[in-house]
């Protein structure tokens, strides 16, 4: 059962095909065999995975099920969960057992789905590789001597190892995208508002968005129905009603006008991603749709503009990690500033400081205009350029990443070269669309992603188009060679 | 632009991180490299471009000014590293 999906699985939860502990101790069993290799969960808790399973199986049996109850869904450890640890990837958060549930995962826990676990991220969801996590790199499922992608690469890696059904993940700037074009996976941004960040650990308050991580559109759809939605908790959540995000999977493609951005097929795309990308693009063609080639002018300057407006956010953002009020404090402090100042010097890993530190400056007195604001000025002229866009295509479609995983520790040495992995990505999230990645075939075995952007609100067409493309393709269906076989 | 060592240690005061002694010089650089990209944005014409902080374009809802949580002091002081009597303690800061 490790291998069927999210909608196979509540089919077969509600034929009494097997139980929803049956089901949760197949994938803890699995778990504990196979994730020594991948390092993609930071915190398993078996008891309360099969008592959370054992309430579901007895709902089910009143009949009182819900779509996801039973299902066991793992979720990014950014996201708190009422007394199991939530690290976000940290030494700062090692110690840290939130005493409430984030909105994300309370509407889970209502539905009756089972919290399988917490996964790995890099640290304060900042990188692009999973190798920041204070907990040690993620592996890729398709070759351990590759990185997963990041932040979300715990998720991504669980997903793709068939260590859990589903996962949730969070985007700032290409973090639910990017890993599941490594991990040969579906992933959805959704817009900016459309789920709660309530509970999420924040890190740059305009742009994190959380989403659902999974095989294919049909199960993102699935989950997606149960995260979306406005929470008077969270003051940038949308109050636009939620949608039945699996209503219009089905729907034609008939007439749909793709927008190819010239921006994204130019130099830096590496020559095997780009053919299968124009690949994907001919099954869309076969379907009815319509190739536009269309321009985001503003392109090149995505990478400069979201990394002053994201450290920005995320120095004011880490201000709270103080050594007082919880997470870590360094020992025998002499006075406050030394309290201050040494717990966050050892809380907090090297890519988090640097942030901090750009941000504060990014900030301060004298540079204020010359960077924030020049960049959140910048940013609009970005969003313009998607709106223009819009008024002549219905999706945008081009490849997630450059090119496919790369090795372990080629990048981690070199903040900048790592910030241009997420150059698709980060447009979208500066502009609040929703964006998602879908398996779109191999080079030399590794992973290709497929990314697609969407108006506002627009995810049920994103979901719509990657549906039927999932129809007509099995990209989405290929295992790497370690998750097949073990304990079934 | 290069920034300096002695504002890279400005910047971490204002931030309150340490920096060992001996780590300063590498950061220094890598910082350099990171706003050495960031300058591209100079160039850019924003003269009639109105900033963009919420990419919705969203104003902060307000609320009636009522209580809605209940207190939970007992449970977030639970977590704290060091409490007494419904306090969080630091080391002394008056003398």
């Amino acid at each position: 059962m490790h291998d069927k999906s999210v909608a196979q699985l509540i089919a077969g939860l509600r034929a009494k095909q097997f139980t929803s502990v049956e089901l949760s101790r197949c994938f803890l069993d699995r778990i504990a065999a196979l994730d020594p290799g991948y390092n993609s969960f930071i915190t398993v808790d078996e008891t309360a995975v099969l008592a959370a399973a054992a309430a579901a199986d007895e709902r089910i049996a009143a009949g009182e099920a819900a779509t996801l109850t039973g299902i066991p869904i793992a979720h990014k450890d950014i996201f708190c969960t009422n007394g199991i640890r939530t690290s976000c990837g940290s030494r700062m958060l090692d110690n840290f057992v939130p005493p409430y549930d984030a909105t994300l995962i309370d509407k889970f826990n209502r539905e009756g789905a089972v919290i399988l676990g917490k996964t790995n991220m890099d640290e304060f969801a900042m990188g692009s590789s999973s190798e920041s996590s204070y907990y040690g790199p993620v592996r890729n499922p398709w070759d351990s001597s590759l990185v997963p992608g990041g932040s979300s690469g715990g998720s991504a890696a669980a997903v793709a190892a068939l260590l859990a059904p589903a996962a949730t993940g969070t985007d700032t700037g290409g973090s639910i995208r990017q890993p599941a074009a490594f991990c040969g996976i579906t992933g959805i941004k959704p817009t900016y508002g459309r789920v709660s960040r309530l509970g999420m650990v924040a890190f740059a308050s305009s742009l994190d968005q959380a989403g659902p991580m999974a095989h294919s559109a049909e199960d993102c759809a699935l989950l997606l129905n149960s995260m979306a939605g406005y929470d008077p908790l969270d003051s940038t959540s949308s109050e636009l009603p939620a949608e039945d995000y699996t209503a219009r999977l089905g729907d034609s493609l008939q007439g749909l006008r793709i927008g190819l951005p010239k921006e994204y097929f130019g130099e830096g795309l590496q020559a095997g991603t780009a053919r299968r990308i124009e690949q994907a693009l001919k099954e869309f063609e076969a379907q009815g749709a319509t190739l536009v080639e269309v321009s985001l002018p503003h392109s090149h300057l995505t990478i400069p503009t979201y990394y002053v407006i994201a450290p920005a956010e995320a120095s004011t953002n880490l201000s709270r990690f103080d050594g007082v009020r919880y997470g870590h404090r360094c020992s025998d402090p002499i006075d406050l500033h030394d309290l201050y100042t040494r717990t966050r010097e050892e809380g907090f890993g090297a890519e988090v400081k640097r942030r901090i530190l750009i941000g504060t400056y990014a900030l301060s007195a004298g540079y204020y205009d010359a960077y924030y604001k020049k960049a959140q000025q910048v940013r609009r002229l970005i969003k313009q350029d998607f709106t223009a866009c819009f008024e002549q295509v219905d999706v945008i479609a081009g490849p997630t990443t450059p090119g496919p995983a790369f090795a372990l520790g080629a990048k981690s040495d070199d903040p900048v070269a790592m910030y241009l992995e997420d150059i698709y990505t980060l447009a979208v999230n500066l502009a609040g669309l929703p964006g998602m990645s879908i398996p779109a075939g191999f080079v030399d075995g590794k992973p290709v992603g497929l990314q697609l952007i969407g108006r506002h609100f627009g995810e049920s067409q994103l979901l719509n188009v990657a549906h039927r493309y999932q129809l007509a393709t099995d990209w989405h269906l290929q295992r790497p060679a370690g998750a097949i076989g073990g304990a079934a | 632009m290069a920034i300096e060592q002695d504002e890279i240690e400005k910047i971490a005061e204002l931030a309150r991180i340490r920096i060992a002694p001996g780590q300063i010089g590498e950061v220094t650089q890598r910082i350099t490299e990171i706003l050495g990209m960031v300058d591209q944005l100079q160039a850019v014409d924003t003269s009639d471009v109105e900033p963009m902080a919420n990419p919705l374009d969203a104003v902060q809802r307000l609320r009636a000014d009522e209580v809605t949580e209940e207190n939970r002091r007992d449970a977030f002081q639970a977590i704290a590293p060091a409490v007494e009597n419904g306090l969080y303690l630091v080391p002394r800061v008056v003398e």
